[in-house]
This record gives structure tokens, sequence and C-alpha cells, in this order.
């Protein structure tokens, strides 16, 4: 590995590429969801996939299945493991996403 | 990757590290290089994550089989409903899509201290960091009639999905109607906490078609049904009266492989097909790289990263860990523990703070007839005072009954959590 004086040089150099203005902790907490939403939110068969969709759609869906009033197999007990800020932030991952 | 490549590749590691700049491609320059051990649902999952977080990060997958083979959906395979084709899935597109850089081989030895792995085929290979996601390894030391290479042939575990499945399934298929198939299950924690009641099930689904006066007898070690009871408890009454009986309380402490007898502490019990699934610990390497902390059998790790207790510079992941209360040893499990890793692994190579509130969802899906599947769920955080995993209050939960629609979701399931991993 490069020393750590080298190191940081490089990450100097590459400040600002890396992850640019990503929000790391919403990017972390949607990728609980796309193992079965498919990664980014690309789902390959049989589940919704949740890249490039309205936020407002999302945030609104999740706040019902939480609720109860959406029928679920589960995702109401999903919603429910989730803050609506967390909800909120997830939401604004999957819809800045290429569908 | 050709073998050649591979081996010029771990010698230019140094120098390509040494380069100036920011390239983002694989073969290109790279701020360090992971190693991760294991292609399965955690490993496989951890190098396409770290590529695709940390592009200026080289990734080295070592993986001693050709291809990935599934472990769930796997008990079907028994009741004839899918082949194991159907679970097998290639490693290419890792490599194509995500320049992880997957050897064919399998680790002898790791050297923390040097950070360097031996390899069986005779190379050495450097890390920056090491991601090691062996599986489990079988304690036969604990069952003494069945600690011989002839012993396991006949008495299978089928525990890690591939030929072992298929023999199995061949063992049931030549069992002559009438017969008993016995199924022990080791104490918990193991691999998969509803597997062997889905085993169950498939099994029995198998007999009522073709082999209606055949029995599947459960041998249980724990004190009772441990995951999924109500469900399980319903499928084998509803569906299945009269062929599956479930003892609880009943340790399985040796067989005699010869005439197919399971010992149990009060008790032997003949059976025609006997199937054990033995008592288990981290895998392998885990344990020669010195990465066991706890009962001499499972890995402890720091949840932010899934660093090992043990060894800096080393995370562990999947089923090898010792794990937090109420987080079962399981796929889906094991591919958010790879996604906390990776996030993790990245910033630490970038030399940034570690992620400090990750989220962890799981879900298992059982099937309890050939259509109809079951689920439970629960999902994780990170508790900054007692420094693990907790369960966050009022989540999570079970199937309210098994139905058509849910076997349909665990399908889509597998192929989503395949392609997470894998594509
Ligand atoms: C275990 C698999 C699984 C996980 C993990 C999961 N979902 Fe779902 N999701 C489903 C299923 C199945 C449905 C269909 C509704 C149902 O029966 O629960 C669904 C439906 C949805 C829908 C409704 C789609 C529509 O337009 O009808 C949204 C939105 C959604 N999920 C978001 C999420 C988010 C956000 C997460 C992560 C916090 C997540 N899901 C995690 C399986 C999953």
């Amino acid at each position: 590995m490069a020393s750590a004086k080298y190191l940081l040089g490089l990450l100097a150099l590459c400040a600002g590429t890396a992850h640019a203005g990503e929000n790391l902790n919403s990017r972390n907490w949607a990728a609980s969801c796309s193992a079965c939403h498919g990664t980014n939110g690309h789902a390959v068969t049989g589940m919704a996939a949740l890249a490039g969709v309205d936020k407002a759609y999302l945030v609104n869906t999740m706040l019902e299945f939480k609720s109860g009033k959406r029928p679920a197999t589960l995702m109401h007990q999903i919603a429910k493991g989730y803050s609506d800020e967390q909800i909120g932030q997830i939401a604004e991952f999957f819809a800045k996403q290429k569908k | 990757m050709e073998r050649r490549e591979f081996i010029k590749l771990v010698s230019a590691g140094a120098a390509l590290a040494a380069l100036p700049g920011c390239a983002t491609t694989s073969g290109g320059r790279t701020i360090g290089r992971v190693v991760v051990v294991g292609g399965g649902y955690a490993g496989a999952a951890a190098a396409k994550y770290v590529r695709m977080w940390g592009p200026d990060i080289e990734v080295v997958l070592v993986e001693r089989n050709a291809e990935f083979i599934s472990c769930p959906l796997s008990n079907r395979v028994l009741a004839g409903v899918m082949s194991i084709q159907d679970l097998t899935r290639g490693y290419d597109q890792l490599g194509s899509k995500h320049g992880v850089k997957v050897v064919q081989d399998e680790v002898l030895a790791v050297d923390a201290d040097k950070r360097t792995l031996k390899l069986a085929q005779g190379d050495t290979l450097s890390y920056d960091r090491l991601i090691v996601a062996p599986g489990i390894n079988f304690m036969y030391e604990a069952i003494p009639g069945l600690n011989s290479a002839e012993a396991q042939q006949k008495v299978l575990h089928a525990w890690k999905a591939g030929p072992e499945t298929v023999a199995l399934r061949k063992q049931l298929e030549a069992m002559p109607d009438g017969g008993v198939y016995a199924l022990t299950i080791p104490k918990a924690p193991y691999r998969c906490p509803p597997g062997p009641y889905e085993r169950a099930c498939q099994v029995a689904f198998y007999f009522k078609q073709h082999k209606p006066k055949s029995k599947v007898l459960i041998l249980d070690a724990n004190e009772d049904i441990v995951s999924k009871k109500g469900l399980f408890t319903k499928a084998w009454k509803d569906l299945y009266p009269g062929i599956v009986e479930y003892r609880n309380n009943s340790e399985l402490v040796d067989v005699d492989a010869k005439t197919l007898t399971a010992k149990l502490q009060f008790d032997d019990v003949k059976a025609d097909v006997l199937n054990v699934v033995p008592p288990q610990k981290a895998g392998k390497i885990a344990e020669s790289a010195g990465l066991i902390t706890a009962n001499n059998r499972w890995c402890g790790v720091d949840f932010l990263s899934f660093e090992s207790l043990a060894h800096k510079n080393i995370h562990v992941l999947g089923d090898s860990i010792l794990a937090a209360p109420a987080m079962p040893k399981s796929g889906h499990m094991s591919n958010q523990h790879a996604k906390v890793c990776a996030a993790a692994v990245v910033a630490l190579m970038h030399g940034e703070q570690v992620n400090a509130d990750p989220m962890i969802a799981n879900t298992c899906y059982s099937f309890v007839s050939d259509k109809e599947a079951v689920h439970v769920s629960s999902i994780h955080k990170y508790d900054t005072e007692k420094k693990t995993m907790v369960t966050v209050q009022g989540s999570g939960g079970l199937s309210s009954a098994s139905s058509d629609i849910e076997g349909q979701y665990a399908e889509a399931w597998a192929h989503n959590i395949w392609a997470d991993m894998l594509g």
C-alpha cells in the first residue's frame, strides 16, 4: 500500500471525485432495500423497480405501508424499521437513480 | 481472469499503487487492494460493492469453486421442483461489469502481519484490507461415527448446496415407499434457522406425491422449533398429515453410518435415509487465520465495519461471525453484512470516517410446498451504547399465512439478490 503521506496527497488529488456530493447515509440505507429491489433500485424481475421513481410517491407509499393503510405481505414490517427521516433520504436516493 | 495475467497483477500491484492520479477503471491506477476470500452471498456482494463505491480500489475475489450455487431455495431440489442448475450462476459479470478480479483458488494461510495470503496453487497475494467470508465448517468431531469420508458419503448433510444436494435427492428417489427419512438438527446457532423445517416440508411434498406411505422424522436438538414455528406446524398438519413427525430435545450424539442409525441420548433411531445437519463453526480459513473469538466457534466483529475483533485490517462476513441477538445466519443477512462492510472499507481506504448509523434488513423465505412460501423479516440498527446491532422495535414479523403470492416473491427475491451480488 502507498505510504500514508503519499495517500494524503492522493486524497487531495482525488478530492471531489470519489463521491462528490453524494449522501453516503442515504446510499448505504438504500442498499438495505436492494437485495430485493435490485442494485440501486434496478430490480431484475418480480419486484418493483425503485430507480428513478418519484420521491413523493416512494415516501407516500412507505408511509402507507408503515401505517398499515396499504396492504402488503411484508413491506409493512420493513417500513416500520425506518424513521420517516430515513425513508425520506432513501426515497431521494432512489428517485435520483437513472431508470 | 487468466492465470498468467493474475501473476502479473500480483507482482505489479505495488507498482500500480505507486502511480499518481485517480483513475477509476479496473487495471488503472488504484489506491490499494482489497482481497475478498469466498464468493458466496457475503463475499461476492462485498467484492461488487467495494468496486461500485470505491472505483479507485482494486478488488480481488478468491473463490475455490468455478460457479456460485445458492443454498437458499436448494431444498426445492429435494422436492424435485428445481434443479441444481437453476441455482447456479457464474462469476463472470463481477469481472466484466465491475472490474473485480476473480481468481479460482483456495487460500491456505493468512499472514496478518505481512498482509499476504498463501494460495493453494502456489501464489502469494498481498492485500491492504482483507475480507474473509468463508461460510461454515462442520464439527464432525462432535459425531464420532460420522468423522470419516466413508461415513460422510452415506450420511449426507446437504447443508452446502451442490453435489450433496443432488446426492440426497438421489437417496430419496431410491428409498422404497414406506421408508423413513430422518433429519437431525443441531442446537442453534446454525446456518439458516428455518432451513431444516423447510427441508422437512420439501421432502414431505415429494413423499406425498410419490411415496405416500413414507415418513419424515425431524430430530431436533433444540427445545422447540427455532424459526416460524406456527407456520411450519400448520403446514405439517394441513399439508402433510401423517407424514411429518417432529421430536424436540433430540440431540444427536453419534451415528452408525452402516445401519443408518441416529444415536440420541436415550434412544436409537434407524432410518432409510439419514440426513445429518452437523453442528457448525466459522469457516476453516477464519479459524486458521485466528479470527475465531467466541466459544471456539464464531468470529467477533465490530458491527460498524465488520472488522475482526482479533485482527486489524481483516473483516469477517456472513455465517462465520458471532451474530448479534436475533440476527440469523442467512443469505440475506450476509448480503447486508457485505454492504455495511463495503461502505466501511471504502471509507477506511480513503482515510474517512466509517458510517456511524448502519441499517440492516433481513428476510428469510421458506417454501412449505411446491408453490407456497412464508417469510420472517427483521430490521436491525446500530446501538451506540450497546455497541451492537439491535432489532428496531415494532418492525419485522412473520407471514400471516402461507401463500402462492409469497412463493412468487420468494423466487423474485432469489433472482434479485443473485443479481445484486453477481450481476
Ligand atoms: C425482502 C424483500 C424486500 C425488501 C428488503 C424490501 N422490499 Fe419493498 N417490496 C417487497 C415486496 C414483496 C413488495 C410488494 C408489497 C408486499 O407484498 O409487501 C414491495 C413493495 C415495495 C414498494 C411499492 C412499490 C409499488 O409501486 O407498488 C415500495 C415503494 C418499496 N417496496 C420500497 C422499499 C424500500 C424503500 C425498501 C428498503 C427500506 C424495501 N422496499 C425493502 C419486498 C422487499
